[in-house]
């Protein structure tokens, strides 16, 4: 059963071949044997999510109508709003946190009919590219498990990877859906920013946080496209269907682009290792071979994305996180003299270095005398990128490049330098800060059977035809297919 | 050189009006005084991680229409921000407001003086923002914290720094309240905090030939038109007692904020030399800016009326009312309506405006309503205003009638018949009446023919005589007129 993609999973379920039960119980099982070596999740709700599979069962005997996910044991990333457990986002100040309503998202799957296994680990409030700086605890990559995951999903797509779920929600701010699921050889997307609503989404930067599905296959993803993309009125950034209409992905992902043109940027992407370029080489060859054109692009403002990233989100975050302050809820010191302490030592006892590293980062550069240097000029720049990507999809349908510059580093290899670990982030923050939407898919394995991704880049709302792109590259391949073997 | 000290009073307002929307500015809450703390709640005005606004578009438009009223320059394109602070009455440490791009800015308002004489005072601005909650201070080593308020819809109106006494101040906050009240925006009692001024004010003294300004203080929670224009008063001989004392001026010291003792009548000092504080504003991403197209602000406009200040001085040049009179009949929107319908229905303005401000609004004040909910008739106020100009019945009467009219609800020609007050001006009758008073008193015919200093109070005494027997109901110009033609 394990297997199985969830789409097959939800035929079969559907069909009455395999009960919702059933496939609960064989990832719980796999959850018992296995969770202990990964940590995936912060929490599991076992209870909960048998008797909604018992329900689905239940309805599917009597013939009665179910969801596009029915049966389907999911799993969402803990910044994710849930009236049922905490919402913790990895951080000590939400340790205790109960949300009191449902992210938009999770009302949708929940609507879809999906078992929520558990809610994943992550860097504390999705800071982060390794998951090492989760407040919580440590979470390791499933092919190897001296490795990390990659972040800030990474408990996501280990858990995905590990077969602990059949898909799973993760958010990505600056590639935090798409370099786990490369680090742990599954499928991450990151939609266009205002097509999937953030209600319910803890926010981390704004502007540039966007909710995608991490799976197994890519007819996987646009499944669950199915049930999260839409307006919500909840959510002022989510567009308008009007202006852009949202699909049935999963209809037409197996048919290819006919005449595909795709472009690759030589000089940005020459910065990976030589296997993850080799890849990409590879990658680019096959389409070829399906009949694509392939042209070679210059996209000149890439180089800043990172600079413009870390000032843009960090400043947001330093406002989003303003309100986690021993007030109101969450953690609150119990040293505190007066009201000016109850701020700050319940701040300073419960963000962790990270978080406080980059809530100083955005205070400063917000700050009256230095807001036109940084956060102006950062603005400026995302500008400057969104003209390279309108320049470059006047050329072409989709851009290839790689998701990372390395496959998954070693626990400990970066944590004490920040600024290598925010390089890692370097092929995946531009879609971020263009709000154009990406894909990692698996395109093969390192020296160390490390597996290494495929980033796919399309213009703002097309994901319909962005997974249709990909499909025509995993239908070549059975990469995909690959598993880790974890026991605890 | 004269050693005389002159000085010129220099205030300007920062005034936050409470918009009386069905819901708050972000949220679905509804905006309602006096309710248990912190039932007026939910997610989204308390700050909960994960939330987000939604503008009130209502907030948005009443916001327009009071900017249209101070004929402000209304911008196309506005956009919100955030304010960062922390304070626990605020949950999530920032105010979402408008910084650089306002939604209006740059108008006027026309004040009312002594006279019938009116002043221009400019406006710098008017934007909107949220409200914050109320912090409570019981006894003991704690405090409490009410959020019902948080996130009502906030107009902050800046005026120019162009009054001059405290009277003009309170002359602004009176006409201002009349102002947003005619165009139903908001209730704006200061008692309630609905309506809140903060006046910034100092003295450019003139002292042996040399101009010297004092540091400007801020006055803060004043909680009704009296405290504004006594605290002003008080402030202006503080600071020049000050002045004389210490010769401190804006260039020796700071900015101070003072607080205004209601008991003590008296402002203190609350913050000295206060630095600006940073609040770190930036754009507000989970907002899109608001684009306001001509047929909205022409649908906006459409809700504007007539002004109180344009229809008193137009009730003081069309109807010859005295600008008292013009300013009672105005206070209200519901009062002016009434008055005009009654103009309408024909009754002439100033025996209608009699009747109002003689019987109606007397009555409408002992019962603590307004006068078109007292079940009066405009049609029936101006009939009996007709019958008054046509001397059917005298002007005491005509109150009488008034009074009679409020408590039955009838018609002024019925209630002057049952009250048996119609005057006899028919002068056969009349002149019979005159011949048997005549008769009866010779000696007074006597007085009045000799003429000389009796004649006058003689014929007073006859005239007497006739309302005597008529029980008052003769037109007393009828009788003099047939007594002048028996008497000549
Ligand atoms: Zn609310």
């Amino acid at each position: 059963m394990e297997n199985l993609s969830a789409k097959e999973l939800r035929d079969k379920i559907a069909a009455g071949r395999i009960s919702s039960v059933e496939a609960t119980e064989e990832i719980f099982k796999n959850i018992d044997e296995r969770e202990t070596a990964i940590g995936a999740y912060i929490n599991t709700y076992r209870d909960r999510a048998l008797e909604k599979a018992a329900e689905v069962d239940k309805r599917i005997a009597a013939g009665k109508p179910v969801g596009e996910l029915a049966g389907v044991p999911v799993a969402i990333k803990d910044n994710m709003c849930t009236v049922f457990g905490p919402t913790t986002c990895a951080s000590k100040i939400l340790e205790n946190f109960h949300a009191p309503y449902n992210a938009t998202f999770v009302e949708k799957l929940l609507s879809a009919d999906a078992v929520i296994v558990g809610k994943t680990n992550m860097d504390e409030f999705a800071m982060g590219s390794s998951t090492e700086n989760s407040g919580l605890k440590q979470t390791v990559n499933p092919w190897d498990r001296s490795r990390v995951p990659g972040g800030s999903s990474g408990g996501s797509a280990a858990a995905v990877a590990g077969g602990l779920c059949f898909a799973a929600l993760g958010s990505d701010t600056g590639g935090s859906i798409r370099q786990p699921a490369s680090f742990c050889g599954v499928v991450g997307l990151k939609p266009t920013y205002g097509r999937v609503s953030r209600f319910g989404l803890v926010a981390y930067g704004s502007s540039l946080d966007q909710i995608g599905p991490i799976t197994h296959t890519v007819a996987d993803s646009a499944l669950m496209m199915n049930v999260i993309a839409g307006h919500d009125p909840a959510d002022s950034t989510s567009v308008d269907e009007v202006v852009a209409p949202v699909c049935d992905y999963l209809e037409k992902v197996d048919e290819p682009i006919d005449k595909l043109k795709i472009a690759i940027v030589p000089e940005f992407s020459a910065g990976a290792d030589q296997q993850v370029q080799k890849a990409l080489t590879d990658a680019v060859d096959i389409y070829r071979g399906l009949g694509a054109e392939v042209i070679e692009i210059n996209m000149p403002h890439l180089d800043y994305a990172i600079a413009a990233y870390y000032v843009i989100a960090t400043a947001e975050a330093s406002s989003n996180l303003a309100r986690y302050d021993g007030v109101h809820y969450g953690h609150r010191s119990e040293n505190a003299a007066d009201y000016i302490e109850v701020y700050s030592k319940s701040r300073a006892e419960a963000f962790g270095k990270e978080v406080k590293r980059r809530i100083m980062l955005g205070t400063y550069t917000l700050s009256s005398g230095y807001y036109d240097a940084y956060y102006l000029k950062a603005l400026k720049v995302r500008n400057l990128i969104r003209g390279d990507f309108t320049n470059a999809f006047e050329k072409c349908e989709a851009i290839l490049m790689p998701v990372s510059p390395t496959t998954a580093f070693k626990i400990g290899e970066k944590i004490n330098d920040p600024l290598k670990m925010y390089l890692s982030d370097i092929y995946t923050i531009a879609a971020n800060l263009a709000g154009v939407p990406g894909i990692s898919i698996p395109c093969g394995f390192d020296e160390n059977d490390l597996p290494i991704g495929l980033q796919i880049l399309s213009p703002a709302f097309t994901e319909d035809k962005l997974l249709r792109i990909a499909r025509m590259y995993e239908k070549e391949n059975d990469w995909h297919t690959r598993k880790p073997t974890v026991t605890n | 050189m004269s050693n005389e000290v002159q000085y010129k009073v220099v205030v300007g307002l920062e005034i936050h009006v409470q918009l009386c929307t069905r819901s708050k500015m972000f949220c679905g809450c509804a905006v309602k005084f006096g309710q248990p703390p912190n039932s007026r709640v939910c997610p989204v005005c308390l700050g909960m991680p994960g939330v987000l606004p939604v503008m009130n578009k209502q907030a948005f438009e009443y916001a327009v229409l009071v900017a249209l009223a101070l004929n402000c320059e209304i911008a196309d394109f506005t956009k919100w921000d955030r304010k960062s602070y922390y304070y626990p009455d605020l949950p999530k440490n920032y105010q979402i407001s408008q910084y650089d791009l306002p939604l209006s800015t740059n108008g006027f308002i026309e004040i009312p003086l002594e006279q019938g004489r009116t002043k221009r005072v400019g406006i710098i601005r008017a934007h909107l923002e949220e409200d914050a909650g109320k912090n409570l201070h019981p006894a003991g080593n704690f405090s409490q914290v009410d959020l019902n308020r948080t996130g009502t819809p906030l107009l902050e109106i800046v005026t120019e720094p162009d009054m001059n006494s405290g009277a003009e101040v309170r002359a602004l906050a009176v006409e201002l309240q009349r102002m947003v009240r005619y165009l139903s925006v908001s209730e704006a009692d200061m008692q309630k905090g609905q309506m809140r001024f903060e006046p910034n004010i100092n003295l450019v003294i003139t002292k042996d030939g040399a101009e010297y300004k004092t540091p400007i203080a801020e006055i803060k929670n004043l909680n009704s038109f009296r405290a504004l224009e006594r605290s002003i008063d008080y402030e202006i001989q503080r600071q020049l007692d000050e002045f004389l004392e210490t010769g401190k001026t804006m260039d020796t010291a700071g900015k101070s904020t003072r607080g205004w003792d209601d008991d003590r009548e008296a402002t203190f000092l609350q913050r000295e030399k206060e630095e600006a504080p940073d609040y770190r504003y930036f754009p507000e991403p989970d907002l899109v800016p608001v684009e306001l197209t001509k047929e909205w602000l022409d649908d906006i406009r459409a809700h504007l009326c007539e002004l109180p200040i344009t229809k008193q001085m137009r009730y003081v040049n069309e109807y010859k009312l005295s600008d008292y009179d013009a300013g009672v009949l105005t206070a209200e929107r519901s009062t002016a309506e009434f008055f005009e319908q009654a103009i309408d229905a024909g009754g002439e303005p100033k025996r209608v405006c009699n009747l109002l401000t003689q019987v109606g609004l007397k009555l409408a004040n002992e019962k603590g309503c307004g006068l078109a909910e007292l079940g009066l008739a405009p049609e029936n106020v101006a009939e009996l205003a007709k019958m008054i100009a046509v001397g059917q019945v005298s002007a005491t009467a005509g109150n009488t009638i008034m009074q009679e009219m409020l408590k039955t609800g009838k018609s002024p020609q019925l209630m002057a018949e049952e009250l048996d007050l119609v005057q006899k001006s028919d002068a056969c009758e009349l002149e019979t009446i005159v011949d048997q008073v005549l008769t009866e008193n010779t000696k007074a015919v006597d007085d009045v023919k000799s003429g000389g200093k009796k004649s006058k109070k003689a014929l007073g005494f006859l005239l007497g005589q006739v309302m005597q027997k008529t029980k008052g109901r003769a037109n007393p110009k009828v009788v003099s007129g047939i007594l002048a033609k028996k008497l000549g």
